[in-house]
């Protein structure tokens, strides 16, 4: 079988490539449920579905009042739920208060409002310093807290998924449902970015 | 533990560099190695926690100096040989006959 690489494969590809065929091999996998499984997160599973929650929120009190107080249940009513979104809890940007959260252990991040981390989540400076120096890192994000405004880190465990609920901004009075969850930035629902009203 | 995955307040681990509009997947093989973790896990060969200690056991230079899907294929191979999915031999076998076959 001839390559359709005209280059050696990178040390990365030779394990990956060896490691699935060996599975393959030994009836252990199926290439091609896994296919779906990555087109799934790649393309389908994304922030889309965590500014939908935030725009009902911003929109439905007694539904806000429900995701701050259980958020996998909450999440679950828009039809968002499973793998890395089990155990929930939505923490909500105020004008006193401004969260960012974290994984210092790992990469911990709510897949099912969220979709799959950026790398910059999953590398060592953000889950250094955003424990240590969360001011700074919201700075360096283009986020510059009021020395007087309290902001709250939160470090994922191995369970807990948190997402922030973003303050809504003003002049965004008259925008319905569909138009709000559009300003709705994943970045938003990390912490490391506000929304934005239209211009 | 107190290895180099413990990171929050550590200093000297670089700095924040991001990404505008990137993909979620930079490789290929990025993918299948996200997308081996679920054709494995099923066959209970290891938990999700085992899965995270086994990156956590990596050594620092290592875990530094390698990306996050890197970390994951250290995982399924310190973990698919450990509980005998697989076989050492075999493995560094099929990885030279991929390597030849490519170049």
């Amino acid at each position: 079988m001839s390559s359709a690489h005209n280059r050696p494969l990178s040390d990365p590809e030779i394990r990956v490539k060896a490691l699935e065929s060996l599975l393959v091999e030994k009836g252990l996998i199926d290439p091609k449920a896994l296919d779906e499984l990555v087109d799934t997160y790649e393309t389908k599973v994304g922030p889309h579905n965590g500014a939908q929650v935030v725009a009902r929120a911003w929109t439905d009190a007694d539904y806000k009042k429900r995701l701050l107080e259980e958020g996998s249940a909450a999440i679950g009513e828009l039809g968002f739920s499973g793998m890395q979104g089990e155990d929930m809890v939505v923490v909500e940007n105020t004008s006193e208060v401004h969260n960012i959260l974290v994984c210092t252990l790992c990469s911990c991040y709510p897949w099912p409002t969220l979709g799959l981390p950026p790398v910059w989540y999953k590398a060592a400076p953000y889950r250094a310093r955003a424990v240590s120096d969360p001011r700074g890192v919201l700075a360096e994000f283009g986020v510059d807290v009021p020395e007087d405004k309290e902001v709250r880190v939160w470090d994922s465990t191995a369970e807990v998924r948190y997402m922030v609920l973003p303050e809504r901004p003003a002049g965004t009075e008259k925008l319905n449902e569909s138009e709000l969850a559009d300003l709705v930035t994943r970045d938003s629902m990390i912490g490391v970015a506000l929304v934005q009203a239209p211009v | 533990m107190n290895g180099i995955h413990d990171l929050g307040g550590k200093h000297g681990v670089g700095k924040l560099e991001v990404e505008e509009d990137e993909p979620v997947f930079h490789h290929e093989w990025e993918k299948r190695a996200f997308g081996l973790f679920f054709g494995v896990a099923p066959h209970g060969f290891f938990n999700l926690d085992e899965f995270r200690h086994s990156i956590e056991r990596m050594g620092a230079a290592q875990y530094l100096n390698t990306t996050y899907y890197e970390h994951w294929l250290h995982a399924y191979e310190t973990l698919l040989i450990e509980k005998g999915a697989i076989s050492a031999e075999e493995y560094a076998a099929r990885c030279a006959e991929v390597a030849a076959e490519a170049s």
